[in-house]
């Protein structure tokens, strides 16, 4: 699939749309590419697109996150030089959209001049392990959720599906007879499978992105095995 | 068959809660625990049952106490400052032996504190934060699963013994993802003949009430309230014990914070220093005989807490002050790294407490 100008990630919370949009920005960027990224999350500040500030930067990514991002008074407001992303057509622009439909509310604003350059993909984060999208049903109650907060569509599908730590690419590869029917069902392409690196690599005859996860706040170790 | 999912710990509050056969809900946003509202929201209309957001966190307790005055296995969830604005209704519930679930997704304090994670809420969780007298059980979980299994324990704790049981969590726990597994389990059920269900005129009237104008009769209410803790107190208290056979040095740790302290006591056992790890799980009624018989064996308690030390008293309480009792601790929403747990114990080792 080409890379249109504008990317919009979007799905249910914790599906890993952050750092989709995270590893997609930098890997825009390895290609030469001028690239633009706007955290739109205003529901969960807990993780944020900031969190990667540092490795963004060193790729000379530009990034646009709500002005009080990752401090105590982490309000649910979006900076005015969101529209920069829309309005600048000469870089590529990345957003990533807040979890379910509340999330993609704040996305509602740029709607009209997005569908007025009308250069866009809006991918649906996928992740058929969490139990709110275990049934490719409920996946597409919370696309059309979404879709109708915002008033865009979705255009393609990109599976993340994954159990964190103990992803492996059985995982991945378990999950795409239900991709596939969630493609079927909604008549969306699906675009890539992402996983971490370790797993990506395992993966060979389909489309993947191998990411590297961004650094949480906290780090909380595992239990260690005894 | 069960399958293992990718759950928030929140989500698998909220999940458990279902699976546990509640179908009352009543809550009011607040971060970081705002998931556990918005699974409910999706999934109590589709399952027959009741998600109110309430205009308040007193509203929403208090419809707690109404419903569960009607029999129901019902729930609210919050975040310290939000559970604060409850404690009236703790007390109430308390006070007319009813059975509650609560959750509290800790946050740093206090005030408005902050929204990062905390444990801060210890005191006002173990001993009472309400007024009278009263207890809750209090429990602990250290994991996203633990989130799950210790929500079904705590309904069933909570009906066996009509009263509150509170899920004592934090914005870490209720924010990370990890694969979990859910058991095909039916939820226990409990008799409630005291319940609110209509006389059909077959049966007196009961009445649910935490008012008693006779003093003699409020004494005997909490004289007989205490009986029922004291039995708590024997027969629930539940921990996990880590190498602790041999152990020179006790960690004492519960919640997140028991997870950093664990791999502290890991890397520190690899240096060759006989360290253990006490986790409480029930915070109340909390584990004294583990404390007590390590107050035997050990020089010294470390506790790790994500708060100013508000276990310590209580360690040193079931160690009847034995041995010294030494805090390694973050707050206002910091954690504590292993490797700040690792140089308590290796002080404590070399004797410079």
């Amino acid at each position: 699939m080409e890379n249109k100008r504008l990317t919009l990630f979007a799905g249910h919370y914790g599906s890993g749309k952050t750092n989709i949009a995270v590893n997609y920005a930098i890997k825009l960027a390895s290609e030469g590419k001028k690239v633009c990224i706007a955290d739109l999350d205003i529901v969960n500040p807990y993780f944020r697109t900031k969190d990667s500030e540092d490795e963004l930067k060193a790729n000379g990514i530009d990034l646009i996150s709500p002005q009080y991002a990752n401090t105590n008074v982490d309000l649910p407001a979006l900076p005015a030089e969101s529209y920069r992303l829309v309005q600048d057509r000469s870089v590529y622009g990345i957003m990533d959209i807040g979890g379910d439909d509340r999330g993609a509310y704040a996305l509602g604003r740029f709607v009209d001049a997005i569908k007025a350059e009308n250069n866009y993909s809006m991918a649906f984060v996928s992740n058929c392990y969490r139990p709110l999208t275990s049934t490719v049903d409920g996946a597409i109650e919370i696309m059309r959720e979404i879709e109708s907060a915002c008033g865009l569509n979705f255009t393609c599908i990109v599976n993340n599906s994954n159990l964190g730590k103990i992803t492996t690419p059985e995982t991945v590869t378990d999950s795409f007879p239900y991709i596939e029917e969630l493609c079927k069902k909604t008549g969306l392409p699906l675009w890539m499978h992402t996983a971490v690196k370790e797993v990506a690599d395992k993966l060979t005859g389909v489309p993947v992105m191998a990411m590297t996860l961004q650094k949480k706040y906290f780090d909380i170790p595992d239990f260690p095995e005894v | 068959m069960a399958e293992r999912i990718l759950m928030k710990g929140n989500e698998a509050i909220a999940e458990a809660a279902i699976r546990a056969g509640c179908r009352h809900y009543f809550g009011y946003p607040i971060t970081p625990q705002t998931e556990i509202a918005a699974y409910m929201a999706k999934k109590m209309p589709k399952i027959g049952g009741v998600f109110l957001q309430a205009e308040s966190e007193i509203a929403s307790i208090n419809m707690v106490y109404g419903a569960s005055a009607a029999g129901m296995r019902v729930m609210t969830s919050s975040s310290s400052p939000g559970i604060s604005l409850k404690t009236e209704g703790l007390s109430y519930i308390a006070g007319s032996d009813v059975p509650a679930l609560v959750v509290n997704v800790q946050r740093g304090g206090p005030g408005l504190g902050g929204i990062q994670p905390s444990q801060s809420d210890y005191f006002q969780a173990t001993k009472g934060g309400g007024h009278g007298d009263y207890r809750m059980i209090v429990l602990a979980p250290a994991s996203v699963q633990e989130m799950a299994s210790l929500t079904i324990k705590g309904f069933d704790l909570a009906d066996k013994y009509c009263m509150t049981s509170m899920i004592l969590a934090d914005g870490t726990i209720g924010q990370m993802m990890e694969p979990i597994v859910f058991e095909d389990e039916e939820p226990k059920t409990y008799e409630k003949p005291w319940a609110l269900t209509g006389t059909e005129c077959k049966r007196p009237h009961n009445i649910i009430n935490s008012l008693y104008l006779k003093p003699e009769e409020l004494e005997k209410k909490n004289f007989d309230r205490y009986e029922k803790y004291k039995l708590i107190e024997e027969n629930e208290p539940m921990w996990e014990e880590y190498m602790m056979e041999d152990a020179d040095i006790c960690v004492v740790a519960f919640g997140i914070a028991s997870r950093v302290a664990k791999n502290a006591v890991v890397t520190a056992r690899s240096e060759g220093i006989k360290v253990g790890l006490i986790r409480p799980i029930t915070l109340w009624p909390f584990p004294v005989a583990p404390i007590s018989a390590a107050a035997d064996k050990v020089k010294a308690f470390i506790s790790v807490e994500l708060n100013m030390g508000q276990m310590v008293e209580d360690i040193k309480l079931a160690s009847q002050c034995k041995k010294p009792v030494m805090l390694c601790n973050r707050t206002g929403g910091m954690i504590p790294s292993p490797d700040q747990v690792l140089e308590s114990i290796r002080k404590v080792e070399k004797g410079d407490n």
